[in-house]
């Protein structure tokens, strides 16, 4: 093995690779980080990239209101620790100004993330944002680039995406449109928790087990809330649970689990059953949801 | 079975599939995920979901890679789609590039960075002019590995002749191209021979099914390790007391190993100095190789920067203006000499010109054409070209990323083609940079 690279560590060199290009091509780039595990890992990557230095890049988190609280609170504990910029932009915030219309009857704010997103892209001029997506979370996703480019309106089209060969991305964009970078594309949901667990990095309590009122619906766990009402003839469980993905506290499924470290995660994952999106309610709403919401801007 | 495809230390393949329409690539990749139990239960239950709805009856295994809404209404695949999949030994990147549309285009997106490339071929219908062009794109980007799957056996009978008749007209046809490593494998994707088990309706086939193989190959001469490049990406200066000094050649390392205290040549400066350090966030280290992402120190404070590349003085890149180069045209507006593009080498932008289209590539003949007056969407050929300042690079047949460049349309932005460096002739002189300084 001596001039060979272990799966990990060739994902990880591509991803650093990733991020200094964004660094060195763009002028005002940022990275989407919201507390979940796969931003948790772009952290650790923008270190092993610009470390002894500062991030050439602020943080923004697009707050959708309904969060689990023990996330807001490893948010901004992470942030400063790492000594890094935390910009934050709130749905609730975008409704108030007009920006963001909620669905009458819509409880989940994930879709009212995207205008969200677009409007502090334009407030702050943006010309790159980073993100933590993967290709293994979603089909259509499956089918994007690394560097993908967004125009004007923050639409991706998927009819029309720049080759992508070797190394050579195509970094160039006119005023008014940007690029979202994923550095983990490559990444699946087991390789993400075997870093996290190589790097030792520290991730929100929520991802372990613990003891919550839960309620079943459309076949799933439901974190019971304040942003829930609870429909006449359901039943509130209290359950060892823990989460695998987290969005919208009101449609973030919750998974029966004892895996109390990241090693017992990862086992649980890899004799998992389920896709991780799986626990996602806005991603079951149509056959090809998430790709109509990333064709609006959704990152 | 493969659940706990959990080795840390387990190698990355990755590996590109490609194949006419209706050659099953979709249904192959399927079947590799399905039958290494990498399908989950909700996905199959999508899939399910939209049999019962179509009316198709049965799950179709195509529709697990097919993600985008025009390809689910047409049942046709669009663009590349990658997936992953793991066995306790590797991890696998597959890249299904679509041989329907904009065939040429989209398996160089998908096969660009692959160690492996999988040609499906039809049983019935043996080797076609598709067959044909996706081995001579896998030569032309050189792939080290390529296996041909010969699907459908299943609707031949199994029969041993026909899949020997096909692998000898392939091996006829592949003399003539530059493949280091063919393998053939008879399979049914869609009942699952020789994918993941091996058949038992094909005894007469004695080698291993496709995922074996897949495990197996060796890969790790892959990488080019005798002759050190690292082109800088980025400079890393932390606006800090405590490193103030500290000035980071930060880069991925595309060829060779570095060692702290090998001396070092600048590209296109020809400045020298010496490794006085390898720094990562994990420590510093005593040697780096390729692929690895690092940051480089140097003994002494010269002026480098994002473009520029660093060798060992004994084995230098070329360094030259002017070059031959095979492209792969990527665009509808077509190719025509003495355009001018913005080139992407390694880490440098800069501009070129397009000074003459010397050959055109006829897939159906295996010649190349001459003279050309264009090179139209999809088109293979040959070019010479001049660029605005010198590049340091390698021929692509020894170093896939320092021999690799994108051209892109000033105007648009649009990246037009993908091209790769050849050998320059015998009279130019390996590297005198002196001669080529700006």
């Amino acid at each position: 093995m001596k001039y060979r690279l272990s799966h990990l560590d060739a994902l990880e060199a591509e991803s650093i690779y990733i991020m200094r290009e964004v660094a060195a091509e763009f002028e005002r780039p940022v990275l989407l980080f919201s507390g979940g595990k796969d931003s948790i890992c772009l952290l650790r990557l923008a270190e092993k990239a610009f470390r002894p230095a500062k991030f050439p890049f602020p943080l923004l988190h697009i707050d959708t209101g309904h969060n689990f609280p023990e996330l807001l609170e490893f948010r901004d504990r992470r942030a400063t620790e790492l000594g890094e910029r935390l910009i934050v932009r709130t749905v609730e915030d975008a409704i108030a100004r007009g920006i963001a219309r909620p669905t009458p009857g819509e409880t989940s704010r994930n879709r009212l993330q995207t205008p969200t997103l677009l409007a502090a892209i334009e407030e702050f001029k943006f010309d790159c944002a980073i993100g933590g997506a993967r290709r293994d979370e979603e089909k259509s996703r499956a089918k994007e680039r690394i560097f993908s480019f967004r125009d004007t309106f923050g639409q991706w089209d998927p009819k029309n995406q720049r080759p992508e060969v070797w190394n050579l991305y195509n970094t160039r964009i006119h005023p008014g449109e940007h690029m979202r970078v994923f550095p983990l594309s490559n990444w699946t949901e087991l390789d993400v928790w075997q870093y996290i667990d190589r790097e030792n990095l520290e991730i929100p309590s929520i991802y372990f087990s613990h003891r919550r009122k839960v309620v079943r619906r459309d076949g799933q766990w439901l974190p019971v809330s304040d942003l829930i009402t609870l429909k006449p003839n359901e039943e509130v469980c209290e359950l060892d649970v823990r989460v695998r993905t987290i969005g919208d506290i009101s449609c973030t499924g919750c998974i029966e689990s004892r895996a109390s470290s990241v090693k017992e995660i990862i086992a649980e994952i890899a004799a998992a059953r389920v896709t991780e999106r799986g626990s996602r309610a806005d991603d079951k709403r149509s056959e090809t949801s998430m790709e109509d919401r990333k064709r609006e801007g959704y990152f | 079975m493969f659940t706990h495809a959990l080795n840390e230390h387990s190698e990355l393949l990755r590996f590109s599939t490609s194949g006419s329409v209706d050659d099953g690539k979709s249904t192959l990749i399927g079947r590799l995920l399905y039958d290494t139990k990498l399908i989950f239960e909700d996905t199959l239950e999508a899939l399910k979901r939209s049999a019962d709805l179509t009316g198709e009856g049965t799950i179709n295994l195509a529709n697990l890679t097919d993600g985008l809404r025009a390809e689910r209404e047409q049942g046709i695949t669009i663009d590349v789609a990658y997936r992953y999949f793991a066995t306790p030994r590797r991890k696998f990147i597959v890249a299904d590039t679509p041989g329907h549309i904009q065939y040429t285009r989209n398996m160089v997106t998908g096969a660009s960075t692959a160690n492996l490339a999988i040609i499906l071929v039809d049983a019935r219908l043996g080797v076609v002019e598709q067959t044909r062009r996706h081995a001579y794109i896998a030569s032309m980007l050189r792939i080290p590995h390529l296996v041909v799957c010969v699907n459908k056996m299943d609707l031949v009978g199994f029969s041993e002749a026909t899949f020997n008749a096909i692998r000898e007209e392939f091996m006829d046809f592949a003399a003539r191209l530059e493949i280091r490593d063919i393998a053939f494998i008879p399979i049914s994707a869609l009942l699952g021979d020789n994918v993941v088990e091996r058949s038992a309706n094909m005894p007469w086939y004695s080698g291993p099914p496709l995922l074996r193989h897949l495990e197996e190959v060796y890969i790790g001469t892959d990488w080019d390790l005798t002759s050190p490049r690292f082109p800088v990406q980025y400079v890393v200066r932390p606006r800090d007391d405590r490193w103030h000094d500290f000035r980071g050649l930060a880069g991925q390392i595309m060829g060779g190993v570095f060692k702290v205290g090998d001396p070092v040549k600048v590209l296109p400066s020809g400045k020298v100095s010496r490794i006085a350090g390898i720094h990562t966030y994990d420590g510093p280290r005593d040697e780096a190789f390729a692929p690895m992402s690092v940051q480089i120190l140097l003994a002494d404070d010269l002026d480098v920067s994002r473009g520029d590349m660093l060798a060992h003085p004994d084995n230098l890149p070329y360094v030259a203006s002017d070059l031959e180069a095979r492209v792969c045209w990527m665009h509808e507006e077509p190719l025509r000499p003495n355009r001018k593009y913005a080139i992407r080498h390694t880490t440098r932008f800069t501009r070129c010109i397009v000074r003459e289209i010397r050959s055109r590539f006829d897939f159906t003949t295996l010649q190349a054409q001459r003279p050309a007056p264009e090179l139209g969407l999809n088109d293979v050929g040959r070019i010479s070209l001049r660029t605005m300042s010198p590049i340091c690079f390698d021929p692509y047949e020894r170093n896939r990323y320092t021999g690799s460049f994108i051209l892109i349309d000033e105007a648009t932005n649009a990246t037009v083609a993908a091209g790769m460096i050849l050998e320059p002739p015998k009279s130019m002189p390996a590297t005198d940079e002196a001669e080529y300084i700006i």
